[in-house]
C-alpha cells in the first residue's frame, strides 16, 4: 500500500494555489483536502497524479459560520468541525444528522464538507443534503468566483460541474425554515456505510396542508435527484399514508436506469427508493406536528 | 528529488525526520522511525489499525501524508505506557483478554483513549459507535468493549 512518487505543494494561500493549478496539466493534478477519499485511490494507485495539491494549510477555506438566512461552510471544514458546531446543530439539524452518518470518527476526524461535494459519490450523504436544502457551491477559478446551485453541481457519478482550473471554497447551505419537518434515513450494511438507497425529505404543513416538499433520492442511481411526481403528488393535501404510500410508487417508477451492482440489484434498488421515500415522509410529517407547525 | 524535512512532535518527544512527498505518515512511523506498534491493515481507512492521534484528534495514519505533519503532535500507541506501567486500557484489555492475534489492539488502543479524552464515562453504546472505525476479527468485539467501560470506571475513580 505505496503511492506512485507525485510532487506535492501546499501553498498558504488560495491564491498560490489556483496558480499552481492553471501552470499543471489538470488531468496530471490532484487536489487533497481531508484525504479520506483520495488518499485510498493514491494508496491502491488508483490515482496517479504527478503533482498533489494540498489545501489543507490554506486557514482562510476552514470555519463555520452563519450568514444571511443560512450557514457559511468553508470546504475544508472537516465532518467533526460540523458535529462540534453549536451553530449547526441549532440552525440545520438535517445537516447534523446527515454528518453523524459518515463514516466512523476516523473518517470523520480528517474528511472534509467540500471534499464530499466534490468527490460526488452518488451514495454520500452531503450532495443529497445539498440537493434537498438547495445549497449553494462557490467555486474560484482563474475567471473569479461562481456560485453553482446544488442540483447543476452534480452532474452523475464522481462528476460536478467544476471546471478543470477551479477549486471548491464554500458551501452555503440554507437554514430549515420554521415548522420544517425533515428525515434522513439509509440502508447500508453497517453504520457508517455508503448508502445501498437513502432517502431524504422535507416538508412544511399549514392548516395541516403540505407544502414546500422535497423528496431527495440517493445511491440508487448516478447522483442525489428530487422527485418532484413524489413531491406534487403531496403538494395541498393533507399528510396520509395512502398519500405516502402513492409517492413511495412514483419514486420507485420514475426511478432511471438504478443502480445494479454486487451490493444490491436494479430492481432491489427500486424497492428500497419506494419504501424509504414512504418512512422518510413519515417521520418528516411527525417533524413537522411536533413543531407546532 | 531530495527528501522533505518534517519537524513534529511525537509521543511527546521532538522529532524530526526525512520522507518522500508520497510516503505516509504510517510507512514513516514504521519505516523510518521504527516506531512499529502502529500497525498497518488496510492503507484504505476501513480497519482502524493505524490509528494514531493528530493533534488530538484520532485519525488513520495510512490516509495522510507524512509531509503533512509539519508542525503537528502526533501521539502513537508507544506513548500510552509509563515506562513499564501499562495505561489502564492496556492493563484492562489483558485482564479482560480482549485481543488474540494482536494487530487490531494498538489501533484499539489509542481511539479508546481518545474517547475517554473526551467522554470519561461512556455508554456501552458510545463505546461501540466511538470503535466502529477499528476492526477485529478475532473477539468479536465484546471484550474489547468490556476492557473499554472497566479502564473508564478505574481511571475515573483515579481522579476521584
Amino acid at each position: 500500500m505505496k503511492p506512485a512518487p507525485f510532487e506535492y505543494a501546499a501553498p498558504p494561500t488560495l491564491d498560490e494555489a489556483l496558480a499552481i493549478l492553471s501552470e499543471n496539466d489538470p488531468d496530471e493534478v490532484k487536489i487533497l483536502a481531508g484525504g479520506q477519499s483520495l488518499m485510498p485511490l493514491l494508496n491502491m494507485r488508483l490515482a496517479r497524479p504527478e503533482l498533489l495539491l494540498d489545501l489543507t494549510r490554506i486557514d482562510e477555506l476552514g470555519g463555520i459560520s452563519a450568514r444571511n438566512g443560512g450557514l457559511s461552510i468553508g470546504a475544508l471544514a472537516t465532518k467533526r468541525d460540523v458535529e462540534d458546531s453549536a451553530l449547526v446543530r441549532e440552525r440545520n439539524p438535517l445537516f447534523m444528522e446527515s454528518t453523524i452518518m459518515i463514516g466512523h470518527p476516523q473518517i470523520r476526524n480528517r474528511g472534509t464538507v467540500g471534499g464530499s461535494m466534490v468527490q460526488a459519490d452518488p451514495a454520500a450523504e452531503y450532495p443529497a443534503v445539498a440537493v434537498a436544502l438547495g445549497a449553494e457551491l462557490v467555486a474560484r477559478g482563474p475567471g473569479g468566483e461562481r456560485v453553482i446551485e446544488a442540483d447543476d453541481f452534480f452532474i452523475t457519478y464522481l462528476t460536478t460541474s467544476l471546471e478543470p482550473g477551479e477549486i471548491l471554497t464554500e458551501v452555503r447551505i440554507p437554514d430549515l425554515a420554521a415548522g420544517t419537518g425533515w428525515s434522513i434515513q439509509e440502508l447500508a450494511r453497517r453504520h457508517g456505510d455508503f448508502a445501498i438507497v437513502g432517502a431524504v425529505a422535507m416538508l412544511r404543513l399549514e392548516s395541516g396542508i403540505c407544502v414546500d416538499l422535497r423528496v431527495v433520492i440517493f445511491g440508487a442511481s448516478d447522483r442525489a435527484r428530487r422527485h418532484s411526481e413524489a413531491e406534487a403528488l403531496l403538494a395541498g393535501e393533507r399528510p396520509s399514508a395512502a398519500l405516502f404510500d402513492a409517492a413511495g410508487r412514483a419514486v420507485g417508477q420514475s426511478l432511471e436506469d438504478p443502480t445494479d451492482d454486487v451490493h444490491a440489484s436494479a430492481e432491489y434498488r427500486r424497492d428500497l427508493a419506494r419504501v424509504l421515500c414512504v418512512r422518510t415522509l413519515t417521520e418528516a410529517v411527525e417533524r413537522a406536528e411536533g413543531s407546532g407547525g | 528529488m531530495s527528501k522533505r524535512h518534517v519537524t513534529t512532535t511525537i509521543d511527546g518527544e521532538g522529532r524530526e525526520f526525512l520522507c518522500e512527498d508520497w510516503q505516509t505518515l504510517l510507512d514513516v512511523l514504521r519505516d523510518v522511525l521504527m516506531k512499529t506498534g502502529t500497525k498497518e491493515g488496510c492503507g484504505t481507512g476501513d480497519c482502524g489499525a493505524c490509528s494514531v492521534l493528530l493533534d488530538g484528534r484520532l485519525v488513520c495514519s495510512c490516509l495522510m501524508l507524512a509531509a503533512e505533519a509539519e508542525g503537528r503532535v502526533i501521539e502513537t500507541v508507544e506513548g500510552m505506557a509509563e515506562g513499564d506501567r501499562l495505561h489502564p486500557l492496556q492493563q484492562h484489555f489483558l485482564q479482560e483478554a480482549a485481543l488474540q492475534c494482536g494487530i487490531c489492539t494498538p489501533g484499539f488502543l489509542v481511539a479508546a483513549r481518545a474517547l475517554l479524552a473526551q467522554n470519561p464515562d461512556p455508554s456501552e453504546r458510545e463505546v461501540r459507535f466511538w470503535l466502529a472505525g477499528n476492526l477485529c476479527r478475532c473477539t468479536g468485539y465484546d471484550k474489547i468493549v468490556r476492557a473499554v467501560l472497566a479502564a473508564a470506571a478505574e481511571m475515573r475513580g483515579a481522579e476521584a
